[in-house]
């Protein structure tokens, strides 16, 4: 492999957010969208050059370093790659759904004034993510893990006047620096117990690692691997949004919807997933440390689906859903099927970067209106969206043939088959998320597509429009809605068919053709997907057997459950959420994370804050030490002053008592 | 014969009732500068007692050194005395007391 396509890979796109950045004003509006897309472009034809070269042409994997940035103390730290069939892969989905995403942008954001800023910010973004993905090392993947987080946060607050996107940026920062922290803590774990950055040198001590011990307490240790792995994985699990640190991603929705799709859907929130099975040679020493990762992910997959079945803002459903299927690739990696977690990433990368952009589509088409309780009806006036959007939601809920059906079930096989501690309750929490996935995936379609044209009646009640918005755009609403132009629709198209059959092409390759060679280890022992592979017999009779699995009547049952609540008889789901108004009550809050972290978390964080503020630097620094210095000199200056009366007489009777005593110390002492 | 004990103790009587004077005297510089008059010759005093007692004339050759400095040292005294009337209109020591903290 020629390092210098490696090098260029993610250059071009750095180079492009440079010049659109920094010479925006320049080169004018049209020139930066020409400038990012071209070097996207370009970067998506090497990208995908590589993947041929790595998986047709067989070539070797290649790990070298192209630059040192400093050796210290015998530990280099190097820019480096790492391309193997795993990195090949990711860099290809990258690519390909930032290109979509950029040709989108032209569309979405036509007409607005940060139009260049935004095209360097998602240039910038392509790099950072390309860093991640092709490092090897460490550091490397720590850089560029922080540089999508900020390029995430920059993006979140792009319409920065508006205070609810500040907050969201900051809430999605601040989250992830939590998850960063163990990150970090994961790296020196390793760097301390290897002296070195170096991917190699971590997975070739793997295994001894797994014997080492760490004291805990007097009495209690911990394998240095586990907690090495586990720190690794709290920094996944703010990064791919695994509870409890998924709070950031739903109010994420607050940035533009090209921004969903790319980052808080298809790419960046993968990142946590992709360094795991990355990471799968020290993950498969730990036992522990994958169990985790499996209930965490069940957890998320299940629990946060829910929240989509009542939510009600466009994007936010598509968020929640983001949420849950990153739950069900945590739940594969958990399993140690790595392959079927990078699978169902890169099929959910083409289908959920589909529904969010489809959404940015309606969401231009209603003039900015994301409540989908004010849509309907929209499938006669948005053909391709609603086409298309159909397409991603069937692949969403794993309908048999559809890209998400391949990844999804071999995930619940994998899950099913696995002894590993947890994994009983993990395939409940993912059957049980099928049937969610179905409910809310139809949901949302029936309200946005089908069933009774709401938006028309719903603006003369504009007044109580809750963000505040539609108010401007009331005069809008007169003409019905369009179609949007074709540098929305053709990336809507692009993606709608890698959803449609990506799966069945890859599926034998990328699950059970030992597609990831030795890029991704998974012991003997774990191997849940060599054991279905024996079943697998070609994706076609997979997916008709598939038709008759419980998954499918799961999620059938969701569709009909949908079909019936919010289509043919509305008022029963409101008849259920008066029913199981705690149930209901519970959901609408987000099971009160929010609640706990900005009431609890934050205000405690605040208070001791303030405390340290008040009382630490106030009071006892500056107070105390720096004021209290001087105040205790001055008050002992103000009481050593009166001894200078001015009067001459008391000088001279204080010289003469000063001598008296010099005296009589001397003649008694001397 | 006067003892060497009897001129010690009267000038150590001249120079207790000198310091006394500068200690309470609180009205006029005057009376100040007499005092430091006094004081000096106490110490002379001394001189010439050592002087007798030891059979040293160097003694004696001070105390002329120090009747010197003594009569410099008023001179320059009342100087400043005439200056500060001039400045303040008056040598009352209780006004006297710009030099304070």
């Amino acid at each position: 492999m020629n390092p210098m396509v490696l090098v260029l890979i993610p250059l071009l796109p750095l180079l492009a957010a440079i010049v659109a950045g920094l010479g925006g004003r320049l080169i004018g509006r049209a020139g930066a969208h020409w400038v990012t897309c071209v070097a996207v472009a370009i970067s998506c034809a090497l990208s995908l050059l590589v993947l041929k070269q790595s998986f047709l042409d067989g070539a070797p994997t290649y790990d070298a370093a192209v630059y040192r940035w400093l050796l210290s103390d015998g530990m280099s730290i190097d820019v480096g790659f790492l391309i193997d069939r795993l990195t090949a892969l990711m860099i290809a989905v990258v690519t390909f759904v930032s290109l979509c995403v950029h040709v989108y942008t032209v569309g979405y954001m036509a007409d607005d004034p940060g139009y260049t800023r935004f095209f360097s910010y998602i240039s910038l973004f392509t790099f950072s993510m390309l860093m991640l993905v092709m490092a090897n090392n460490f550091m490397q993947l720590f850089f560029g893990w922080e540089a999508v987080g900020m390029v995430s946060y920059l993006l979140i607050g792009f319409w920065y006047t508006r205070p609810s996107a500040t907050f969201a940026a900051l809430k999605a920062f601040i989250v992830n620096r939590i998850g960063d922290f163990g990150f970090i803590l994961g790296i020196a774990g390793v760097a301390w117990y290897t002296h070195s950055l170096a991917y190699r040198d971590a997975f070739a001590a793997a295994p001894q690692l797994a014997q080492a011990l760490l004291p805990l307490g007097p009495n209690s240790n911990v394998g240095a691997l586990t907690l090495i792995c586990v720190c690794l994985f709290v920094g996944a699990m703010g990064k791919s949004a695994q509870v409890p640190l998924h709070v950031w991603l739903p109010d994420s929705m607050e940035g533009p919807t090209p921004i969903s799709a790319l980052i808080h859907a298809a790419t960046m929130v993968t990142a946590g997933i992709f360094m795991v099975a990355r990471m799968s040679p020290l993950f498969e020493y730990s036992d522990a440390a994958l169990s985790f990762v499996l209930v965490i992910g069940a957890i998320t997959a299940f629990f946060m689906g829910l929240l989509g079945v009542v939510a009600n803002d466009i994007k936010r459903v598509i968020a929640y859903s983001t949420l849950s299927q990153l739950g069900y690739m945590t739940v594969a990696l958990g399993v140690s099927a790595y392959g079927a977690a990078i699978f169902h990433l890169m099929t959910h990368a083409f289908f959920k970067a589909l529904l969010f952009l489809a959404a940015g589509s309606v969401i231009i088409a209603m003039h900015h209106e994301q409540d989908m309780r004010r849509m309907g009806g929209l499938a006669k006036y948005l053909p391709v969206t609603a086409v298309t959007c159909w397409i991603g939601a069937l692949a969403l809920v794993g309908t048999p043939f559809f890209s998400g059906f391949y990844s999804k079930d071999a995930i619940i096989e994998a899950v099913h088959e696995s002894h590993r501690f947890g994994a009983g309750f993990a395939y409940l929490c993912v059957l049980g998320g099928v049937f969610v996935t179905a409910l809310y995936t139809f949901r949302l379609l029936f309200l946005t597509f089908h069933g009774p044209e709401r938006f028309r009646s719903a603006h003369a009640a504009d007044a109580e429009a809750p963000d505040g918005h539609a108010a401007g755009h009331a005069d809008g609403h007169a003409a019905p809605p369009h179609e949007s132009p074709a540098v929305v629709t053709v990336p809507l198209i692009a993606l709608a068919i890698p959803s449609l059959v990506i799966g069945a092409f890859t599926a034998r390759a990328v699950l059970f053709g030992g597609y990831y060679g030795k890029s991704i280890l998974v012991l003997p022992a774990n191997d849940v997907l060599g054991r279905l592979a024996a079943d697998f017999g070609g994706p076609v009779r997979f997916a008709l057997h598939g038709l008759i699995a419980p998954p499918f009547v799961l999620a059938l049952a969701g569709a009909v459950t949908a079909w019936a609540c919010f289509l043919r008889r509305p008022e029963w789901a409101d008849e259920a959420a008066r029913r199981a108004r705690l149930l209901y009550t519970v959901l609408t809050h987000k099971y009160g994370f929010d609640w706990l972290y900005e009431r609890v978390v934050a205000a405690l964080t605040r208070g001791i804050g303030i405390g340290l503020w008040k009382g630490g630097d106030e009071g006892l620094i500056d107070g105390a030490m720096v004021n209290g210095t001087a105040a205790t000199v001055g008050w002992f200056g103000g009481l050593v002053r009166r001894v200078q009366s001015g009067y001459l007489y008391s000088y001279a009777f204080w010289m003469m008592i000063g001598l008296a005593v010099l005296l009589g110390w001397y003649l008694t002492h001397a | 014969m006067i003892s060497l004990a009897q001129l010690l103790t009267l000038s150590g009587v001249l120079f207790a009732l000198a310091v006394a004077g500068v200690f309470l005297n609180r009205k006029n510089v005057i009376l100040l500068l007499m005092c430091v008059e006094l004081l000096l010759l106490a110490a002379n005093f001394n001189f010439i007692a050592f002087s007798r007692y030891l059979n040293d004339v160097n003694g004696q050759v001070f105390v002329f050194f120090i009747l010197t400095v003594a009569a410099a040292e008023s001179a320059i005294g009342l100087a400043i005395l005439v200056v500060l009337f001039r400045e303040r209109r008056t040598i009352n020591v209780e006004d006297l007391n710009t030099l304070k903290g």
